[in-house]
C-alpha cells in the first residue's frame, strides 16, 4: 500500500497551466498540468502557512501561493523565495487512459 | 551594511544583501526585543490560537547566523551621524555604515483624547501588543474597537471567534472607506453584523473615561460605549524621527526616489516608513503599509545598496481576512473612473477598476476562501504592463483573464 498509485482525476479535468486541489486519506495535494501537457503532483499546502496552492496561480512551471505569492517549482518542488524557504515534497505522475494517477508514499 | 529596523522590510534586506552575493558585515538592529516576525498573524492567528503563540519568525536565529547576519535586538537607534556615516544607540554604543537602510517602519495613530494612554486602551503593531489584547479577549467580555479599518475589523472577527462581545465605532459614514471600493464593504459590514458584532458607523469618540473595571467611551450622538478594552485602530503613521533629526526629506514618511534612495545617496528607506512615486500611475507619491511591499522593497533596497539601480515597478497589493472571507487588492482603485464587475460564484466576485483610457488600474476582490487569488494575481500583470482590456471581456467569468495577458 505503502507505494502505491492513486488515482487522482481525469486528465481533462486539469487545464492546461492550471492545478486543481486532490484529497485522498485525509491529506491533501495538487495535480497540475503544464503548458507542455505534462502532469505533476505535489504537496497540496504551501510550507509558510497551511494555504491550498490549488487556488493559486500556475505561470510556466511555477506555483504560486494564493495567499501570500511564495513560489515553488512544481516540477521538482524547490522553494523559489521569499517568504518560502522550505520545499514543496512532489510525488510521481503517470497518466494511462485518461486518468492521472499519483503515487504516494 | 547597516539596516535600522528589523521588521519583516530590514530582515529580508538582509537575506536579500546575502543573495546578492554581498560577503562584508550585514548588521540588523531593532528596538523590539524578538528577532523578525511577520505581522500579519498578530490581529487573526495571534488572537484565537487555543495556546498563546510565540512570534512567528521571519527565520530562526541559525539562518541568520549562518547567513552572518547580525542581529541586534531590543536596541533603539537614537541619531544619525552622516558626516562619519555612523549610527548612535540607546545603550550608548556607536555603530558605523558605508550604506544605511532605515526600515523603521510605522507606529498607531495616537488618539488625542485624555485617557487614550490608560491602562484600558490598546494599540496593536507589536507581538507583545497582541499577547495583551489576547488576555483581555475571551467569552463574555465586552471589547470595544475605535476604527473601522483593516486592523480594527480583523480584531473584530477574531475576538467573535473567541467569544466576545465586540462594539465597532468609526467616525466615518462606513467602514473601509480607505482604499476598499463602497460594494465590496457593504459585503464585509453585514457579515460583522451577522456575527453579532455592533457596528456605529458615523460616530465620533468625544470623551473617554475610565472606572476601575471599564472604560467608557461617550460617542458624538450622546450615546456611550462601555467596555472591558477600548482598542484603538485609526492608522499608522511611519517613523521618521530618525531621518528626519538627520536632516533627511520628510514627505509622509521618509522621502525617496524610484530606487528607494533618500535625499542622502549613502541612504535607502523602505516599507512602511518611505513615501516614493509609484511608476505605473505616473509618478504619483504614495507611502504603503502592507506586508508584500515591506518583503518587495526590502529585496529592492538591498539590490539598490549593492548597486544594481533598479527602479521600484511594483503594482500595490494586498489582502485581509475576517471569518472565512478574504479580500483581496491590486492596485489602488481610487484611480479608478469607473468598474467592471465579475461574478466568479455567488459568494465571490472582483470589481476591475478602469481609468478614463481605459487602462485597468485597479482589481478588488472578495469571496470565502481564496476564490478570487488567481484572477486578482493576473489583474495585477494587467496593471502592470499598463493593459487596457475590454471590458466586456472582464465582466464574463468564462473568459480567462490569462487570454487577456496573452494578447
Amino acid at each position: 500500500m505503502s507505494n502505491s498509485w492513486v488515482e487522482a482525476c481525469a486528465a481533462g479535468d486539469v487545464e492546461e497551466e492550471d492545478v486543481i486541489r486532490f484529497d485522498h486519506g485525509g491529506r491533501t495535494f495538487a495535480i497540475y498540468r503544464s503548458p507542455d501537457d505534462e502532469y505533476f503532483a505535489t504537496d497540496g499546502l504551501c510550507t509558510h502557512e497551511q494555504v491550498h496552492l490549488a487556488d493559486g496561480l500556475v505561470m510556466d512551471e511555477i506555483i504560486e501561493c494564493p495567499k501570500h505569492n511564495g513560489r515553488f517549482n512544481y516540477k521538482t518542488g524547490e522553494a523559489k523565495g521569499a517568504p518560502v524557504c522550505v520545499n514543496l515534497k512532489i510525488y510521481p505522475v503517470k497518466v494511462e487512459a485518461g486518468k492521472v494517477f499519483v503515487q504516494l508514499s | 551594511m547597516l539596516i535600522i529596523g528589523a521588521g519583516e522590510c530590514g530582515a529580508r534586506a538582509a537575506l536579500a544583501l546575502r543573495d546578492g552575493g554581498y560577503d562584508g558585515p550585514v548588521t540588523l538592529v531593532g528596538h523590539e526585543p524578538h528577532l523578525p516576525y511577520e505581522r500579519p498573524p498578530l490581529s487573526k492567528d495571534a488572537m484565537v490560537s487555543e495556546t498563546e503563540p510565540g512570534p512567528k519568525l521571519v527565520c530562526e536565529q541559525q539562518v541568520f547566523a549562518d547567513r552572518r547576519i547580525d542581529c541586534v535586538t531590543g536596541a533603539r537607534a537614537i541619531s544619525i551621524d552622516r558626516a562619519t556615516r555612523s549610527v548612535a544607540l540607546a545603550d550608548g554604543r556607536t555603530l558605523t555604515y558605508d550604506k544605511l537602510l532605515l526600515a523603521t517602519g510605522a507606529m498607531p495613530r495616537q488618539l488625542s483624547l485624555p485617557g487614550a494612554d490608560g491602562s484600558r486602551c490598546a494599540y496593536l503593531r507589536t507581538h507583545d501588543d497582541a499577547l495583551r489584547i489576547r488576555g483581555a479577549v475571551k467569552p463574555g467580555s465586552h471589547i470595544a474597537i475605535l476604527g473601522g479599518g483593516f486592523i480594527g475589523l480583523e480584531i473584530a472577527a477574531s475576538a467573535r471567534k473567541r467569544g466576545a462581545d465586540v462594539t465597532v465605532i468609526e467616525a466615518l459614514p462606513r467602514i473601509l472607506t480607505r482604499g476598499v471600493p463602497e460594494e465590496i464593504a457593504r459585503i464585509i459590514d453585514a457579515r460583522h453584523r451577522d456575527e453579532g458584532v455592533t457596528l456605529a458607523c458615523g460616530k465620533g469618540v468625544s470623551a473617554l473615561r475610565e472606572t476601575t473595571s471599564t472604560i467608557e467611551a461617550a460617542l458624538s450622538d450622546g450615546s456611550s460605549v462601555a467596555a472591558d478594552l477600548l482598542i484603538i485602530g485609526i492608522g499608522a503613521v511611519p517613523v521618521t524621527d530618525l531621518a528626519q533629526k538627520a536632516g533627511l526629506a520628510i514627505e509622509n514618511g521618509i522621502a525617496v526616489d524610484d530606487r528607494l534612495r533618500t535625499s542622502d545617496p549613502d541612504i535607502y528607506a523602505a516599507g512602511d516608513c518611505c513615501s516614493f512615486p509609484l511608476a505605473i500611475y505616473g509618478g504619483r507619491r504614495v507611502r504603503l503599509e502592507c506586508w508584500r511591499n515591506a518583503q518587495d522593497q526590502g529585496a529592492l533596497a538591498a539590490r539598490n545598496l549593492l548597486g544594481a539601480g533598479d527602479s521600484t515597478t511594483a503594482v500595490p497589493w494586498f489582502w485581509s481576512d475576517q471569518y472565512d472571507l478574504t479580500l483581496q487588492i491590486a492596485g489602488l482603485p481610487d484611480e479608478g473612473k469607473r468598474a467592471v464587475r465579475r461574478d466568479l460564484s455567488e459568494s465571490a466576485f472582483i470589481l476591475f477598476h478602469l481609468a478614463n483610457d481605459g487602462r485597468l488600474v485597479a482589481a478588488s476582490g472578495i469571496a470565502q476562501g481564496n476564490a478570487v487569488a488567481k484572477d486578482i494575481r493576473l489583474a495585477e500583470m494587467l496593471i502592470a504592463r499598463g493593459a487596457k482590456p475590454d471590458p466586456a471581456a472582464l465582466a464574463q467569468p468564462q473568459v480567462k483573464l490569462k487570454s487577456l495577458l496573452a494578447a
